[in-house]
């Protein structure tokens, strides 16, 4: 079937089967491999993508029913020319190793920090724990997050 | 775990659902959020050949808050009531609940019809609308219908609605101001599934004792139920260590506890009186 | 300019394209005329094959082929071991597909190759096979009776017996004052990886030629078996290591799939790849961790101790996987830990079950065996009247009796011996950190519903395995350095960390050196990969080794373009400079290549100790890890950020080992666990409060670095630190935490019967 929506603020058009993921529907047919997939299942965050701007898991929804919405995945959220604060927190912190979580924790992140630039440790570990990393014990993960705060408190009513 | 083949439609009325979802034989399912469906599509363990999705039905995503009462659309989200100031007094124990419910993704896309017509015993909604004498109201082919929560959920993942029926709407009868409540569950970890969670409330009369003592457990046998023996120890007392000690007592001898792997049986009667004891605690305070 | 780089916590290279999700996966690589690989996997424990029909398979409209065992001339290839490859384990190794017999719920018997993973799911539905089941053995002890065999013709189920002796231990416990025996269990749990396993390869039958994507770990090993399995010279043979999702041990062993899919793709000439789902993974990669012992200690009334002695029983699954004894050898090795056991005799039995193989995972046996032993110390301290931590400060290895034989285990002859350290100090160092005097007075006691309990214990690392490394420097054409290693990535910064000691060993700024590749064959002459904690010691001292010859070499060549003495030639940052000031920028010299080694047989030690304070609710069985700290000297650091981070998550595996993680089998062999709802791991909101010291006090005598491998003790002590932390918290009920992982269930049960 004809779906089309806007990824990363241009508009696209894929022809998928009615039961492609949105997530397969990224990496696949749009070449958006930055968006991962750790379990199909819905419980390790690795997938996580924002939907009309709010942070989703991939793996959960089809294709089909992101007809019509705003997609953004971590290649939306990034740039080549710098690190955004949140990435270079991240870096700054070593907050990832093998950076396969990477993108869904930053693109949690990032709605998390965009909707609740105040939130404090324990929000940051409750939002967080939606998203699974294996590598770094996720101490780093949070002190990153909490270091992007400023970042984001400057802002007019977020990005 | 890629999802079996099937069809998909998006109608744009309650009648066009219902009849797509009437018209496979039962073999047309309603996707909401799909937060549930999709992981058992995933592992293959549910094949419907046609999906309906219900996210372009109108008049489903209100919160409506009247003297009669909260009412649901199904279409709501978890995070439609987190973001809800209102409910903090008009619905706490609601508003208790769904703040354990899943992880911040989920809470995103997940609805409150999506987790109902689901009936995972161990989820907290399901909890709470038997807890509550919330009503569903459905509808399908032969009309709309009013089902009484304590009707409602018939065993593991299994309901009263027909698979031509789509839940609209979630009705919780009206809450008084001096209502005590509480709201304990334990889980393994932050969103999981509770092992044994318990959802209570009662009501004072002009002397200090309990009456209308609702007592819901999750997590804890096929279904989500009231227990009346519970109730029964409260109700006409004051709430006091004794009382309390009494109802968790009760609650362990009174449910029919399913061994897993997370907790054997014999834990899991005790956790859910350890549940109502401090869901107790908490109300009485 | 010297040794600016080392030491330094510089941010890592690699962090530039993952935060950006640039990093490119096995599963980011999609050639034209890709053929997606779907493997169907008995469902059935234990079995004879009595026929496999994939006809329905091949109509479903996409499906281009289904492999079978009957596809390869001369049946099925044996995947050999890689690590003590004992000629009593050769009957028990698993061919790459089913062969007339299914031993484990998982197994490949057939490959479908279609146009996409979703039909080739779709297609598995269609293939019949008909398995005559057979009793399934599900545990040692069904093993052990050798009713059901899993290999016929072996007579048993028992592959072999380790044997690991010091000294007199049965002349020690004769002897002996005290001595106290017991049981411990540790669970089957496994070093789950975020992204799951995945292979591609394409055959280019016009060169000759086999490219295989998603290699990992020990890419130059694997690619010499899967030579002589598919019949082709290694040098036709390209493994490329992409970046990875993380190791742990699990990830990069030869699996049946390394075999399968680059056959499949010369089979049909077109590119093949499969990618692991997560409910494969959890009943496909390299399982671990399940041991019991039944262990004696032999002390003096006054702690000390003269003997350790006792059997232990690994439930190493279907099949010997390439390095599926590391775990049960290492029970048995290194059981005394950093502690003076004059005396030992352990043997270790590795017993054959109709589950998933196992292979190592992150500290590998070491788990175990520290929850055994730290377990068995808390208990024997209470007994004797003796304050615990008194009692390990009295058995604890001094850095005087360094270098310190080990216990020798047999077969497999293998004598080892500790390396450098002062245990002591990183044990006093971990006790002032969790404020052990001042929180003393807390243990036991109860406050506001939660017992409050301490523990500590402490570890050594074994790091660092030979025999081998190779590194490559070359000049590129605008005079930045390349740097190849046959070390691989696995998600610990290797890129960062080989930078940083390839510009302190050519003195030159770290931005000079472009680049470093690692892993893949193509880089280096020969390599032996990442695992035990290797790649930066054997890794770093190898690019030493090829930094001393690149500045012969570039010397060398600069004399002879400036007509002087090599001798005469200075090497600055950017250019070389001979007699009367005449220079040279690296750029003229772009192509100048020099290879290094470093070869070593023996083992690096790191240790330290860790300490826990929890707080125990004993009505549900919740345990908070109040405060958790590592204390841990790595030797020379070469970037303690990274070393931090490995320390951390390395400790939170361990948590989740002590905590969480559990693969369920029923009776009939089946995976009860099937998805990661059930199989649980850390997350962020489990163990908030973590802390740790890293040190860097000695040095490790034995490579040039002086570096130590350190990946792996954040997890090694976590078992036993938290449940004796359990114990203390809950001793006025006496109860004996003697099995992980330590659920609400289990810890509420022990209540309930310490109560009765």
């Amino acid at each position: 079937m004809s779906i089309k929506f806007e990824v990363n603020g241009k508009p696209v058009s894929v022809d998928v089967e009615a039961r492609t993921t949105l997530a397969d529907c990224l990496r696949h047919h749009l070449r958006l491999t930055g968006t991962h997939v750790g379990c199909e299942h819905g419980v390790c965050g690795a997938c996580t993508v924002l939907v009309d701007g709010d942070a989703v898991r991939s793996c959960l929804m089809l294709a089909a029913q992101a007809e019509g919405s705003k997609v953004v995945t971590i290649e939306g959220l990034s740039n080549d020319e710098s690190l955004t604060p949140l990435q270079a927190s991240f870096r700054k912190h070593h907050a990832l190793q093998c950076g396969f979580c990477t993108p869904g924790m930053i693109t949690t992140a990032h709605a998390l920090l965009s909707e609740e630039p105040d939130c404090d440790a324990d929000r940051v570990r409750e939002v967080l724990s939606g998203n699974i990393c294996r590598c770094t014990g996720y101490i780093s993960i949070v002190d990153a997050v909490l270091d992007a705060r400023a970042a984001y408190k400057k802002r007019d009513g977020g990005p | 775990m890629k999802l079996p083949p099937l069809e998909y439609v998006c109608p744009t009325s309650l009648s066009e659902a219902v009849a797509l979802l009437a018209s496979r034989d039962g073999d047309a399912k309603a996707i909401a959020g799909g937060q549930s469906l999709m992981p058992m599509l995933a592992f293959r363990i549910a094949a419907p050949t046609l999906l309906v999705d219900l996210r372009k039905l109108p008049n489903m995503r209100e919160i409506k808050i009247g003297a009669d009462g909260v009412r649901l659309g199904a279409m709501v989200r978890w995070r439609d009531i987190d973001k809800d100031a209102r409910l903090a007094s008009a619905h706490p124990l609601l508003k208790a609940a769904v703040a354990h419910v899943a992880h911040y993704q989920i809470r995103n896309r997940g609805t409150i019809g999506g987790s109902i017509a689901h009936a995972d015993p161990a989820a907290e909604i399901p909890g709470i609308v038997v807890a509550c004498d919330a009503e569903i109201a459905v509808t399908g082919k032969s009309g709309s219908r009013v089902i009484a929560a304590a009707d409602f959920f018939q065993g593991v993942m299994t309901t009263d609605l027909r698979p031509d029926e789509i839940i609209t709407e979630i009705r919780f009868p009206a809450w008084p101001a001096r209502r005590r409540w509480g709201f304990q569950e334990f889980a393994r970890r932050r969103g999981d599934f509770a092992m044994a969670g318990a959802a209570l409330f009662y009501d004072e009369d002009a002397a200090g004792s309990v009456i209308n003592a609702h007592v819901g457990i999750i997590g804890v046998g096929d279904r989500p139920r009231r227990l009346p023996q519970v109730e029964a120890v409260l109700n006409g007392r004051a709430i006091d260590e004794a009382t309390i000690a009494r109802a968790a007592e009760a609650t362990s001898s009174s449910v029919e506890a399913q061994e897993d792997i997370h907790a054997s049986a014999a834990y899991r009667r005790a956790l859910a009186g350890i549940m109502v004891e401090r869901a107790l605690l908490s109300a009485s305070r | 300019m010297k040794n600016a780089f080392i030491g330094s916590a510089i941010e890592r290279r690699e962090d530039l394209r993952f935060v950006r999700g640039r990093g490119q996966y096995v599963d980011d690589l999609s050639p034209d005329g890709l053929l997606y690989a779907v493997i169907l996997r008995s469902s059935v424990a234990h079995g004879r094959i009595v026929s496999l029909d994939a006809s329905g398979a091949l109509k479903v409209p996409g499906v281009h082929a289904v492999i079978t065992g009957k596809d390869m001339p001369g049946g099925p290839p044996i995947i050999p071991m890689r690590l003590q490859p004992l000629p009593e384990f050769k009957p028990f190794e698993q061919p790459v597909i089913a062969d007339k017999k299914v031993r484990y719920v998982g197994e490949p018997m057939a490959v479908v190759l279609a146009t996409s993973a979703a039909i080739g799911e779709d297609a598995l539905e269609a293939i019949e096979v008909e398995i005559e089941p057979l009793p399934p053995v599900a545990d040692w002890r069904t093993a052990q009776r050798d009713e059901a065999l899993l290999f016929d013709q072996q007579g048993t189920n028992r592959s072999l017996t380790f044997n690991a002796v010091r000294g007199d231990a049965d002349a020690a416990f004769r002897k002996a004052p005290y001595v106290r025996r017991e049981r411990f269990r540790v669970q089957r749990h496994f070093g789950l990886t975020m992204e799951p396993r995945g292979v591609m390869a394409e055959w280019n039958a016009a060169t000759g030629r086999l490219t295989v994507y998603g290699a990992a770990k020990v890419p130059f090993f694997n690619r010499r078996i899967l030579a002589k399995q598919i019949g082709l010279p290694e040098n036709t043979i390209e493994m490329v290591e992409n970046d990875v999702g993380g190791g742990f041990g699990a990830r990069g062993e030869f699996y049946p799939e390394d075999f399968l899919i680059p056959f499949s793709a010369r089979h049909v000439g077109r590119p093949v790849k499969w990618i692991e789902d997560r409910r494969e993974n959890l009943m496909a990669m390299n399982h671990a961790r399940e041991a019991e012992v039944e262990v004696e200690i032999a002390c003096e009334r006054d702690g000390t101790i003269l003997a350790l002695r006792g059997h232990a029983q690994v439930d190493v699954g279907a099949y010997m996987r390439t390095n599926g004894a590391v775990g049960a050898r290492n029970v048995a090795q290194f059981m005394a830990g950093p502690y003076r056991i004059p005396n030992v005799k352990l043997d270790v039995s590795l017993w054959m079950t109709n589950k998933t193989p196992v292979g190592t995972y992150r500290g590998p046996g070491r788990f175990e065996t520290d929850f055994f032993r730290e377990r068995l110390f808390d208990i024997v301290a209470q007994e004797l009247g003796l304050d615990r931590v008194e009692f390990r400060r009295r058995n604890l290895l001094a850095s005087s009796e360094m270098p310190y034989p080990i216990a020798t285990i047999t077969p497999y002859e293998h004598k080892d011996e500790y390396d450098s350290g002062d245990y002591q100090v990183t044990l006093n160092r971990c006790l002032e950190e969790i404020r052990w005097s001042e929180k003393s007075k807390l243990q036991g006691k109860l406050l506001d519903g939660r017992y409050h309990g301490l523990a500590v214990g402490c570890f050594i690392e074994g790091g660092a395995a030979g025999p081998k490394e190779t590194a490559r420097l070359a000049i590129n054409e605008d005079g930045s350095i390349s740097v190849f290693i046959g070390s691989s990535a696995v998600g610990q910064g290797v890129e960062t960390v080989f930078a940083q000691i390839a510009a302190d060993a050519l003195e030159v700024p770290i931005d000079r050196i472009r680049g470093v590749f690692h892993g893949s064959t193509a880089y280096v002459s020969d390599g032996y990969g990442a695992y035990h904690s290797r790649s930066v010691v054997m890794g770093g001292s190898a690019l030493l080794d090829a930094a001393k010859n690149f500045q012969d070499a570039l010397r060398a060549a600069a004399a002879k373009r400036l007509g002087c003495n090599a001798a005469a030639i200075e090497i600055g940052e950017d250019s070389v400079k001979g007699p009367g000031g005449k220079a040279l920028p690296f750029a003229e010299f772009a192509g100048l290549s020099a290879e290094g080694a470093f070869l070593n047989k023996k083992h690096t030690y790191s240790y330290g100790a860790q300490a826990a304070h929890v707080a125990v609710d004993p009505k549900i069985g919740h345990v908070e890890i109040v405060d958790y700290v590592v204390v841990q000297d790595a030797g020379r650091i070469i970037n303690p950020m990274t070393l931090r981070g490995q320390v951390i998550g390395s400790l939170v595996q361990g948590l989740g080992g002590a905590f969480l993680e559990h693969l369920v089998y029923d009776e009939h062999g089946q995976l009860l666990t099937g998805s990661l709802a059930d199989y649980l791991l850390p997350t962020a909101s489990d163990f908030p409060n973590l802390r740790c010291v890293t040190m860097d006090m000695y040095p490790s005598p034995i490579n040039p670095l002086g570096a130590k491998g350190a990946g792996e003790g954040g997890l090694i002590a976590a078992g036993g630190v938290v449940a004796n932390a359990v114990a203390n918290a809950l001793q006025s009920f006496g109860v004996n935490p003697r099995e992980l992982p330590l659920t609400p269930a289990r810890i509420w049960e022990m209540v309930q019967s310490a109560r009765k």
